[in-house]
């Protein structure tokens, strides 16, 4: 909290209680309420109850999307930060092919190869056919699970490398000192000790990685905005579903801030 | 008089990184409540020699016991050598208090947790039990206030003490003392010396690389004097404080006051 920049930046820091009327505040909540009772009078709300159903599914889609991807991709950020830092080489040198690779190609263009192109190639095989795979290999959604992991992973397989570097070596050399074996003081030090230091990025990550889900509805997988787009279709209303979405967005948004502000508070942190 | 057991042998000690050889050749017993300070100027390889006690900095050639184990030493295929038994380091390790210069505190857990975390994950030892041995030796050092703060929220003389409260959690055999007083302000060296004192008073083996003359005066039973990778002076601390025979060490010690 005390780091002026990322307070500035947070969405969850409220003035006080005091400085919330100033006169100026009030003028500017005055408009804000205005907008909001502009929005909801005069512009076309009838659709919402229509869709209510498909509306909160495609929260859940996302949310899973979400979920999913960003855990798995960390768990796989994981090895290929460390494998950066302590080598061996040749680990080193694929780590980092793929993070350069990953994050220098569209997450857009990604997700196409691996739905179009590999998607297109399974079929061709007899013996995928007709393994127990393929009930999922003919679905969209396996597809924008594994492009996002992969781009998650490696954004945040960059993030871990940091970390894992940034950790004071005479903080791993007291662990060692004391007779830790070598996974010991990966698991009790050296990994804990990064994700604390990588908690704020990572937050950024996931938050980015909520906004890069609504691709996945480029390859028909039925998400938040697939639905949206579906409700623009069939109704012909241009802005007020774009302006729902927006809101749910920001919404989750700010609900993700909040618990990554949580977790980092838990371990009170000062200079580094 | 019956004969101490022997707590640590260093045997014929050499060190090099590269062309350089910083030790040449250092050998060292320490018996059971010996305190051993270890003075020396600056790169006289003092740091160096306790980190090879405790396989931090891998020796060249020579050997360490411990409490009658020795390390067992391959050569590495460099000139080198070390350890061929990754267990046993460890185990060895376990029974070595280290307290370093820049204190090496685990930033991401309060000072209990510190204090804890070798008995239970290296040791074995029951939480609750490590928890109520944590706390008393938090008393002793006088930090039982901040057993719940974390280590970046505690001034360095503090983060030094709990530190030694660290140490003494695993229930050394010897202490190792790496400078512990060199990265703190003036006035808190004090309260750091006065627990490294206390220690000492009860008899406890330790083996401390210092450049607070007087304390390693007061304190040790056995002063070493390191120069240029060798064992230049050795002795009781009043002789060699007193009466230096070696021009380096008299050198060494005008130079200090």
């Amino acid at each position: 909290m005390s780091d002026p920049t990322i307070s500035a930046l947070a969405l969850t820091e409220l003035p006080t209680k005091a400085s919330m009327f100033k006169p100026h505040r009030i003028v500017l909540m005055a408009i804000a309420a205005l907008l909001v009772f502009c929005v909801i009078w005069f512009m076309r709300w009838d659709w919402v109850p229509k869709y209510s159903d498909r509306l909160v599914h495609g929260v859940g889609v996302t949310l899973l999307m979400l979920f999913s991807t960003s855990i798995l991709g960390f768990f796989l950020a994981v090895p290929i930060g460390l494998v950066q830092v302590t080598g061996p080489w040749p680990l080193k040198v694929a780590a980092r092919v793929f993070c350069t690779v990953i994050r220098g190609t569209p997450l857009l263009l990604q997700l196409w190869l691996l739905y179009y192109g590999l998607g297109s190639l399974f079929p061709q095989f007899p013996g995928i056919r007709s393994s127990f795979l393929w009930p999922y290999l003919r679905e969209a959604w396996p597809y924008g699970v594994a492009a996002l992991t992969l781009s998650f992973a490696a954004y945040e397989g960059e993030v871990m490398r940091g970390a894992f570097a940034g950790v004071p070596p005479g903080e791993l050399e007291a662990a060692r000192a004391y007779g830790m074996s070598p996974f010991t003081v990966f698991r009790r030090i050296w990994l804990p000790r990064a994700v604390h230091r990588a908690l704020p990025t990572l937050n950024g990550e996931t938050v980015l990685q909520l906004k890069a889900t609504p691709l996945v509805a480029t390859i028909t997988v039925i998400d938040l905005y697939a639905v949206i787009s579906k409700v623009r279709q069939e109704t012909y209303i241009t802005y007020e579903p774009l302006l729902l979405l927006a809101l749910i967005y920001l919404c989750l948004t700010a609900i993700l801030v909040v618990a990554f502000r949580y977790f980092e508070s838990r371990i009170p942190t000062r200079g580094a | 008089m019956t004969e101490r057991a022997e707590a640590i042998a260093v045997r014929d000690l050499h060190k090099r990184f590269g062309p350089l050889e910083v030790l040449k050749g250092v050998s060292l017993t320490a018996h059971e409540g010996d305190v051993i300070a270890i003075i020396g100027g600056s790169g006289s390889g003092k740091s160096t020699f306790l980190r090879c006690i405790n396989m931090l900095e891998l020796p060249s050639a020579g050997s360490v016991t411990i409490h009658g184990e020795t390390i067992a030493m391959k050569a590495d295929g460099h000139g080198g050598m070390m350890p061929s038994d990754r267990k046993q380091v460890q185990r060895l390790r376990s029974r070595l208090g280290m307290v370093f210069q820049s204190f090496n505190l685990w930033q991401h857990m309060t000072i209990l947790e510190n204090v804890i975390e070798a008995p239970v994950h290296v040791l074995g030892v029951r939480k609750d039990e490590a928890i109520a041995r944590a706390e008393t030796l938090l008393r002793r050092v006088g930090l039982y206030e901040k057993r719940d703060a974390y280590p970046a929220f505690l001034s360095g003389g503090q983060q030094q003490r709990a530190a030694i409260a660290r140490a003494l959690a695993i229930q050394p055999h010897v202490m190792l003392f790496d400078e512990p007083t060199s990265a703190l302000d003036p006035e808190l060296v004090g309260e750091v010396l006065s627990v490294i004192g206390d220690l000492a008073k009860e008899k406890r083996t330790m083996i401390l690389v210092t450049h607070e003359m007087k304390f390693a005066r007061n304190v040790a039973s056995h002063v070493v004097f390191l120069a240029n990778g060798v064992i230049e002076e050795q002795g009781p601390p009043d002789e060699l404080f007193g009466a230096p025979k070696s021009e380096r060490l008299k050198k060494f010690i005008s130079s200090i006051h």
